[in-house]
């Protein structure tokens, strides 16, 4: 046997399945026992974009420290899909583990030197036991759960547990799934020389009060909390689980009591076009109103959002950002829909952005962004994605202060009319750039107005005057600088050491980044942190930038779209941002982070010719 | 039109309705259309019909996409609020206006470039999501802002003003909202104000969605010899249905036509509409025969009018979502927001 790698609660699994054999929960059920034995876990959905037949991977991060990134490379790997042997036995790490079918012996060129193979007669075990196909496909998986539990030291009664909690009063679903998994177990105590595998999970205290949670899940709830009435949504991946979820909430939590009739009107529109009209108009009409979308959606929707905008009416949108251009990488991750979606529509538009780093942000952020954009009256988008959105990941649990107001921003209510208030629909009386508004219906004879995406005075008249043009181009844009005072704030960690280098992140990137930053320390490479949290950038983004002499910008995009925006916005000299770029659909992971920073602070370190010369 | 900007001072002979306002509540302001334009007849069409209907001004939401006819909103009931909103997409937005409020009177005002080009999808699915609303297409076959191009309701082998013949194939927009499920369909004639006041009358009182689809000449672009959506030729080829009365609920019925000759059919509202027949035996009941008959006019060439089709007791958005009857828009925090012990238990089950 090659050296095995060995490690107690720090290594990474990962299961190679195909499509529809229903493996996924079987993955899941994995992951979560060894949550429920107090080790914290990172699991991730890798698929690419089909129904059914191909390949399928799911990776399992087991990380005592807390490190919810993605690490890289591969400890174990379960490998029970033929067509992708090749490559999931190349990624092993060397002194790694291949979990493999053995039912059908391989020869061992199909293996490598200098990996570990442990072999499971499976299908053999499974079929022996089965005669039902479909239960042999669904029942292989939990044998393999079985025999990994006994390997990796799985307490089995949490996996029992987990069953019970599943399977709550069908008790010959339970009672089957226990046997099956006995079934593994009992396989691989007589087979297999257990102390062989290095790789254990020890029961530790280190989830604690956490969550386990998918970001579209908690995104939906933020909508519920934050007083969303009217969901319109067309399905597209990544953000189709979202709406659903919305609509599985509404149904536990949104129904009158008395009369058994919905406060909530969900949508399932003809198409992107219409969900976002239809979020416009309810929001035009005094509703709390969201879609989801992911980025081909975001350019349909664009006109739209154009008109919002200029017109000044409130919608949220939640973008589950996907791999682009156009269609993409469908089921891939990505950053990549900033520049699409700060600047969206023709003319010179800006919207507010959200960058949320984990389901909790994905809860708190979609409740923000209903009160952002009645606050502002604009479009707010929340830029989550397929690496947050679809995937379980541990984070701290939901908080809600009950003493909060939904806030419906600056409203002229019929009272205010009546006293005879100024209303002028697009006066600026506060100085914030912030005008008031009513909803339709509000007072007999004062209040209404026209709505349209034309240009228009400050009482909403249809102008194409310059200086009137001009004047309500500029509230717009002091409205956008009230957005930067009033949006979630950058999160700043510093360096033990002093330092003069610095890195700019922002969203589904911050588990990886958060073990990155210990890598570089340990290396010796000192760097501040600052996580960007919402566009339009606060100050203190700039004030970093000027407290240091070189900024690594991390972004999963090709073109570096926050770094452009940052210098969009800001007076700065281009050659201080450094791009640290990844965007193979993949998430980021805490190693290429380190790595690449430390390749480039290594260069910036060299003294040039001339200087050492002298 | 006129340039002449009215005078705010009102008569005060002026007759108001029960609820307490003269005919010039419900103006708007001064059209900015071509004189003599069909469209400022729909819209003193509505203004009538709203009068008539004794409704609050400040509860009428109107909306619109963009064209000459999505225009029109700002020339009546000019205490409403109003939404010019992108090309061929009002509907949407209008659903959406509708879910906030159900208790709002809607009213859509669209063209034929609006409707049945660029926002054809939009109009199929407001048909057929029910969203209680009164639907009107200002139906010119021409595009008159950019001056002159055909329309897709444009008739196959008419003729611009250029002398160019239109070759491709018309769309009827009644046939389509009924297809669609459309629960009142009507047709008419901006020239045709008997008719059409209490058509729009009749749509506003329908508590689902009623399209109305009112052919109104185009005078700079589309009213000329070759043109079928002129003045002239609809006026000739105009076969009226029936003509209609509209009789709210509350108000005592009084029949003074000739038996046989007089249909009525109660709305779900308790609204009375009584169809005068003037044509060969109709029952708008009958969807079938509804497509047949309209089929049946336009290869004929016959512009057919009237109230072409109605479910009186139709099922609206709201009934389908089973909504609560306050409106959305007026749930506060303690109705949405479900309270940080029913959060504990949430999180409690993500462990």
């Amino acid at each position: 046997m090659p050296q095995a790698i060995a490690a107690v609660n720090d290594f990474v699994v990962k299961f190679a399945n195909v499509n529809g054999s229903g493996s996924a929960s079987a993955n899941e059920l994995f992951a979560r026992s060894i949550l429920r034995m107090g080790v914290p876990v990172s699991p991730r959905n890798i698929f690419p974009s089909n129904i059914q037949g191909l390949p399928t991977w799911y990776e399992v991060r087991v990380t005592e420290k807390g490190y919810l990134g993605r690490r890289g490379g591969v400890d174990m790997m379960v490998a029970m899909n033929p067509q992708t042997w090749g490559e999931d036995v190349r990624e092993i790490e060397p002194g790694g583990y291949l979990f493999y079918d053995s039912t059908k012996p391989m020869p061992s060129s199909m293996f490598r030197e200098d990996i570990n193979v442990i072999g499971v007669p499976l299908t053999a075990v499974t079929n022996a036991t089965y005669s039902d196909a479909r239960q042999r496909q669904l029942f292989k998986n939990i044998i393999y759960v079985g025999a990994l539990s006994v390997l990796l030291d799985i307490d089995p009664e949490e996996i029992k547990r987990l069953f019970g909690e599943q399977f709550k009063g069908k008790e010959k679903l339970l009672d089957s799934n226990v046997k099956a998994l006995n079934l593994g177990r009992d396989w691989a105590t007589q087979h297999l020389d257990v102390g062989a595998v290095k790789l254990k999970v020890r029961r530790a205290d280190n989830v604690g009060k956490r969550i386990f949670v998918e970001g579209n899940n908690a995104a939906a709830l933020g909508a519920v909390y934050g007083g969303a009435t009217v969901c319109a949504w067309y399905p597209i991946t990544p953000s189709s689980s979202l709406a659903e979820a919305f609509m599985a909430h509404c149904k536990r939590l949104r129904h009158d009591k008395a009369t058994g009739k919905a406060k909530y009107a969900i949508v399932q529109a003809e198409d992107e076009l219409a969900s976002i009209g239809m979020v416009i108009g309810a929001a035009w009409n005094g509703a709390r109103a969201f879609t989801s979308t992911s980025g081909p959606g975001i350019s349909l929707m664009t006109e739209f959002i154009g008109l919002a905008s200029f017109a000044e009416v409130p919608a949220v949108i939640v973008n589950v950002q996907r791999g682009g251009p156009s269609t993409g990488m469908p089921t891939r991750t990505q950053q990549s829909d900033l520049l699409s979606c700060a600047y969206a529509s023709n003319g010179d538009t800006k919207h507010v952005l959200l960058f949320p780093e984990d389901p909790k942000e994905c809860f708190d952020f979609t409740a923000e962004a209903l009160d952002l954009a009645d606050r502002l009256q604009t479009p707010v988008f929340v830029m989550t994605d397929l690496d947050i959105g679809m995937n379980h990941r541990l984070c701290h649990p939901f908080e809600w202060d009950d003493k909060r107001d939904l806030d419906r921003g600056k409203v002229m209510t019929a009272e205010e009319l009546q006293a005879g208030k100024n209303f002028g629909r697009y006066l600026d009386v506060d100085g914030d750039g912030i005008p008031y508004r009513t909803y339709p219906g509000t007072h007999p004879t004062k209040g209404s107005y026209f709505t349209r995406g034309t240009t228009k005075d400050e009482y909403a008249r249809y102008s194409e005057e310059g200086a009137v043009y001009v004047r309500n181009m500029e509230r717009l844009q002091k409205k956008f600088m009230t957005a930067a005072r009033i949006a979630p704030q950058p999160v700043r960690y510093s360096s033990p050491k002093a330092t003069r280098h610095g890195v700019i992140y922002f969203g589904s990137t911050s588990p990886a980044m958060a073990e990155a930053l210990d890598h570089l320390e340990e290396g010796g490479n000192h760097v501040n942190a600052l996580r960007v949290r919402a566009f339009p950038f606060a100050q203190s983004v700039e004030d970093f930038i000027h407290e240091h002499d070189k900024v690594f910008i991390v972004e999963q995009n090709r073109d570096a779209q926050l770094r452009t925006m940052i210098l969009s916005e800001f007076t700065l000299d281009a050659r201080k941002l450094i791009p640290v770029l990844h965007y193979d659909g993949t998430p980021i992971t805490a190693r290429f982070i380190a790595a690449d920073i430390a390749k480039k602070l290594a260069q910036l370190k060299v003294v040039p010719f001339e200087k050492a010369a002298s | 039109m006129t340039y002449i900007a009215k005078p705010k001072l009102h008569h005060p002979s002026l007759v108001k309705n029960k609820a307490g306002y003269t005919r010039r509540d419900y103006e708007g302001a001064v059209s900015t259309l071509c004189a003599g334009c069909g469209h400022d007849s729909i819209s003193a069409a509505i203004i009538q019909a709203c009068y008539e209907l004794d409704i609050l001004p400040h509860q009428v939401a109107k909306l619109s996409g963009i064209g000459c006819s999505s225009k029109a909103p700002t020339y009546f009931v000019g205490a409403s609020h109003g939404f010019n909103t992108v090309h061929g997409r009002m509907p949407s937005v209008m659903t959406g206006a509708n879910l906030a409020n159900k208790d709002l009177i809607y009213m859509g005002v669209s063209g034929d470039g609006d409707s049945a080009s660029i926002g054809l999808g939009q109009f199929a699915h407001v048909m057929r999501r029910g969203v209680n609303m009164t639907y009107i297409v200002m139906n010119n076959g021409v595009y008159g802002l950019t001056k002159g191009q055909f329309s897709a309701t444009a008739d196959k082998g008419s003729i611009s003003k250029k002398g160019v013949a239109n070759s491709d194939e018309s769309i009827d927009m009644v046939s389509l909202a009924i297809l669609m499920g459309a629960t009142f369909v009507g047709r008419s004639f901006s020239g045709d104000k008997h008719q059409l006041v209490p058509l729009i009358k009749a749509a506003m009182a329908h508590k689902g969605a009623a399209f109305l689809d009112v052919i109104s000449p185009c005078v700079a672009f589309n009213n000329h010899a070759g043109s079928t959506k002129s003045y002239d030729y609809v006026r000739e080829h105009n076969e009226a249905l029936n003509r209609i009365d509209f009789i709210e609920g509350r108000e005592e019925i009084t029949a003074s036509y000739e038996p046989g000759t007089v249909t009525t059919v109660q709305q779900h509202d308790g609204s009375l509409l009584r169809l005068r027949k003037l044509g060969e035996e109709y029952d708008p009941s009958d969807k079938i025969a509804a497509m047949q008959r309209v089929q049946e006019g336009l290869a004929a060439g016959e512009v057919v009018t009237g109230l072409l089709y109605l479910d009186a007791a139709p099922k609206d958005l709201h009934s389908n979502l089973n909504t609560v009857d306050v409106p959305l828009n007026r749930l506060k925090t303690a109705d949405l927001c479900p309270g940080s012990a029913t959060l504990d238990r949430i999180n409690a089950g993500l462990r």
